[in-house]
């Protein structure tokens, strides 16, 4: 479908024509052959119909890409177009000349226009390159708009990847094991495993509920890192230690939810069950000059071979703060010392309160 | 009673936690015929118990620190009926590769653990492969070794792939040249040679194999022969296929 043959744009168009008709009207009528009436009968109604002639330019347009074709053949084309039909256009003129010429009040009309017909045809050729440059801009306009609107569609996408990744957390193993650890509880210390039951169920129903959210008060990831980190101590015992340092003004921090959840799991998964002798997994968080700056840090086995999971869950989380922070948000990771280190900066939301 | 229900068993837990230990201790229990010898938190303490008790059963943990419980059956070789018990599935096939008489997963049942215990009894006496086939099919096909692990007496070393120096073959054995050590290993060059990734080590005569890395220049020796000097001052042997392997590789690296 042509794209000014809606209804409102053709108005528009139309109108647009108005003041070419008077520029060619006082043209044609300048050389002193024509006088103003005359140079108007012919004037208009050609104008009318090259009007629409002229929407033809946008087939043209279409066909012969600016990007596509080369510029010798693009200019060939287009104005070899412009000269047929800037000629076919010169010829109806001269068929409504000889019209009006018949008529008694304009005798001898078609000698006096043969003088302006060149001009006539001048006027056709650059109206007609004219409509086509303007086709042109309507073209990348178009392009353009869809462009933008491809790109709002591929951020929807990439929001609901976003969100399926969150979804897929939840590690089945870490599952596996906890209920191991409750099965064995039951003869041991019913109570303790009643415990850890609840634990796991709230950590169940936080990782469900935090992951519907768009943005999460630091508070809460922490609540949910205590819950995890206590069901994993029940299940490594005395290897496993935890230490945290959270500066009061950060818990009222937003940040998107179970960002450090993986991390922290990493951090037991990759380091503590991987030393015979257990460690520790330090967690840090500090708010100041507006910006967040978490450390989670855990004692490693730095012989131990490298792991794919646990780099595809960095990678994860690297790819989450860009998104929703851009260039605003870093994630470094340090293997200097004792610890493995990851550090992670993000723009400070959320009032400061503490 | 039948002389194998007689017979006393002698039982091994591996695992790093201990409430999972504990299930397998508990739903042994019943079987008075099995007697837990001793229980091991990791790889290490695991190869120790297999020399001192000789076990005939062993429970043994996939996921633990330092060496995993592919690396304990490669190092204790035959003479056990294994049990892996794992949260993972993904394990399965390998363990079966390495002929484990059965594979439960965590969360462990009462009803999986009697069947698993009914296969390993009917399964004793039986020979299991050489130590040399556990290790050989314990390897993930396509993937490269990341670490080789040794075996002196009780005393159980890694060795990074990234730090072993150069492989000399010995009779049956392989030392190994790392950090100007030499361990001790049973298994063939060939077979060590397949587990290597061929971009990093070179089968530069019909015994040694070398770390390209380590290589610090190629000198004539004799008429058809060449030495290979490295980093270390070691001299190695290199012979006229080797050579031309070597010149292969290192025209793909230029």
């Amino acid at each position: 479908m042509h794209p000014l043959l809606t209804r409102n744009r053709l108005g528009y168009y139309l109108l647009s024509w108005i003041p070419l008709a008077v520029i060619l009207i006082f043209v044609m009528a300048a050389g002193g052959n024509l006088s103003w009436l005359e140079s108007s009968i012919i004037v208009i109604p050609l104008c009318g119909v090259y009007a629409f002639i002229c929407l033809s330019a946008w087939y043209t347009a279409k066909s012969a890409s600016i990007q596509r074709e080369s510029a010798l053949r693009f200019i060939v084309v287009h104005s070899m177009a412009a000269f047929l039909i800037s000629a076919l256009w010169t010829a109806l003129g001269w068929a409504l000349v000889t019209a009006l010429s018949r008529t008694p009040s304009f005798q001898g009309l078609n000698q006096r226009f043969s003088r302006q017909a060149p001009i006539l045809f001048a006027a056709g050729y650059l109206l007609y390159l004219l409509s086509v440059a303007s086709q042109y801009v309507i073209l990348s306009l178009e392009a353009s708009r869809e462009a933008e609107a491809r790109v709002m569609e591929t951020n929807i996408l990439a929001r609901e990847a976003e969100l399926k990744a969150l979804k897929v957390q939840i590690n089945p193993h870490f599952l596996f094991n906890s209920l191991n650890s409750i099965s064995a509880l039951t003869s041991i210390d019913p109570s303790r495993a009643r415990d850890m039951c609840v634990l796991l169920g709230d950590f169940l129903r936080m990782t469900l509920g935090l992951g519907e959210k768009d943005l999460v008060r630091f508070s809460e990831e922490l609540e949910l890192l205590q819950k995890y980190l206590a069901i994993e101590k029940i299940r490594f015992g005395e290897r496993l230690i935890m230490r945290e340092t959270i500066q009061a003004e950060s818990k009222s921090c937003l940040l998107p939810p179970l960002l450090l959840q993986p991390l922290i799991e990493n951090a037991v998964k990759h380091g503590i069950a991987g030393l015979p002798e257990g460690g520790e997994v330090r967690l840090s968080c500090h708010r100041q000059d507006g910006r967040l700056d978490i450390v989670v840090e855990n004692s490693w086995d730095p012989d131990a071979p490298p792991r794919r999971s646990g780099g595809l869950g960095l990678k994860n989380v690297q790819q989450r703060l860009e998104a929703r922070y851009g260039k605003d948000a870093n994630l470094r990771v340090n293997t200097e010392g004792p610890f493995f280190r990851v550090m992670l900066s993000i723009p400070a939301e959320g009032e400061e309160r503490s | 009673m039948t002389s194998s229900q007689q017979k006393r068993w002698r039982a091994l837990i591996v695992d790093d936690e201990e409430l999972a230990r504990h299930i397998i201790r508990e739903l042994l229990q019943p079987h008075t015929e099995i007697e837990v010898v001793a229980e091991c938190a990791n790889g290490f303490e695991a190869v120790k118990a297999c020399a001192e008790h000789r076990p005939d059963l062993i429970f043994l943990d996939v996921q633990m620190p330092k060496l995993t419980g592919f690396d304990v059956l490669e190092l204790i070789g035959e003479g056990a009926s294994v049990i892996f018990v794992t949260a993972y599935d993904q394990y399965a096939m390998r363990a079966f590769e390495v002929h484990a008489v059965d594979y439960l997963l965590k969360p462990i049942g009462k009803k999986r653990f009697e069947e698993a215990l009914e296969r390993a009894k009917s399964r004793l006496g039986e020979k299991t492969p050489s130590a040399q086939k556990l290790a050989d099919s314990a390897r993930p096909p396509q993937q490269f070794l990341e670490r080789v692990v040794v075996k002196d007496g009780t005393r159980v070393t890694l060795i990074p792939i990234a730090k072993l120096d150069y492989v000399e073959a010995q009779d049956d054995y392989v030392a190994l040249a790392s950090q100007g050590k030499k361990h001790l290993k049973q298994q063939t060059i060939a077979s060590l040679e397949a587990c290597l990734d061929p971009n990093c080590f070179v089968r530069i005569h019909r015994s040694y194999i070398v770390n390209l890395e380590r290589v610090v220049r190629i000198e004539p020796y004799g008429k058809d022969s060449r030495l290979a000097i490295l980093s270390d001052g070691a001299r190695l042997p290199v012979s006229r296929t080797g050579y031309a392997r070597l010149q292969s590789l290192l025209d793909e690296h230029k």
